[in-house]
């Protein structure tokens, strides 16, 4: 635990949180301590707005080859060029 | 003799910012020693608390500032370890000033017998050894804290660094418990804090344990280790019978 291993990033996006959508500003990436999953280290992901509460946040904790799927779902499927012109 | 009361209160910490804090206290007469409790960076949640309520059931005033109290008040521990994360962690000065400000009010407890330790758990080692090379204190207890030694990745946006260049200035004696499988700090990183402490003649305790990882006395997850946990408490409290006591 306690890796510290982080990114933060800014982005433009929604989320859907417990109390409805969320326009979030930026997203912490890291490998570290998971809350709730049950192993040692996960990749987590934190989709938050500063400017709105700490509750408004939408948290993923997944273990590491769920992450690369993930990772690599999101590319293949933004790399169809096809897609570029619909953004 | 364990009966405690346990409840939260606000203290004064860093420039002088209002903090919430948990405090437990053990009933009865006397006089106690002191134990700031340093939360790991999941944040103060519920097994910090637990910790914090062990230490006054075995007769020591325990205090554990909530270091995200000004970033999230009120919010629950997960939200509030992801915003102080996500806005660069916690700073070394301010650290220093809220565990400062945890010391100052057990002091003004009239049950304080005027002695006073920290221990922190994972990033809350490191801490600890860093208020003990800050503050003046009577003992201090870092289990399994990174980044004492070790540099952290280029780039990274927290805001912590090595800090074994502070030992010259350690105020008393340390205790140190890791986990020989730890990946941090490495047991070469234990090693090379170990030597520091001896080439400057500090009094210190380190104690690694086989088979044992990273927050091995964290109950609640995969990595505890119920044999290196059991024989962890009993060192630490053995560790502050020996410098908390009363004179």
């Amino acid at each position: 635990m306690c890796t510290y291993r982080t990114s933060i990033i800014e982005i433009e996006a929604s989320a859907k949180g417990p109390r409805g959508w969320i326009k979030t500003d930026r997203a912490s990436i890291y490998f570290d301590h998971p809350v709730d999953a049950p192993a040692l280290h996960t990749l987590n992901i934190d989709f938050m707005n500063l400017a709105k509460a700490p509750s408004d946040r939408v948290a993923i904790e997944m273990n590491p080859e769920s992450a690369r799927q993930l990772a690599l779902a999101i590319l293949e499927t933004l790399e169809q060029d096809s897609l570029v012109e619909l953004v | 003799m364990d009966s405690i009361t346990a409840d939260t209160i606000s203290i004064k910490g860093h420039g002088g910012d209002t903090l919430e804090a948990y405090l437990a206290t053990p009933l009865g007469q006397g006089s106690f020693g002191g134990v700031v409790v340093i939360h790991h960076m999941p944040g103060y949640d519920r097994p910090t608390k637990e910790i914090t309520r062990r230490f006054a059931a075995e007769g020591y005033i325990a205090i554990c500032p909530n270091l995200y109290s000004r970033e999230a008040p009120g919010a629950d521990p997960d939200d509030a370890a992801a915003r102080v994360r996500a806005l660069g962690g916690v700073p070394d000065d301010r650290l220093v000033g809220d565990v400062k400000g945890a010391i100052d009010y057990m002091k003004s407890l009239p049950i304080s017998n005027g002695k006073v330790a920290t221990i922190g758990y994972c990033s809350g080692g490191r801490q600890s050894f860093l208020a003990a090379c800050s503050l003046e204190l009577d003992c201090a207890v870092d289990c399994y804290g990174a980044f004492v030694v070790g540099t952290p990745p280029e780039g990274m946006p927290l805001k912590v660094g090595p800090i074994v260049h502070l030992t010259p200035n350690l105020s008393c004696p340390l205790l140190g418990l890791f986990g020989a499988e730890d990946q941090y700090p490495t047991p070469e990183q234990v090693d090379e804090l170990e030597a520091k402490l001896k080439e400057n003649g500090k009094k210190y305790e380190f104690h690694r344990y086989e088979g044992a990882g990273h927050a091995f006395f964290s109950t609640d997850r995969p990595s505890f280790r119920p044999e290196a946990a059991k024989d962890g408490w009993e060192k630490i409290f053995d560790f502050f019978g020996r410098y908390l006591a009363n004179s």
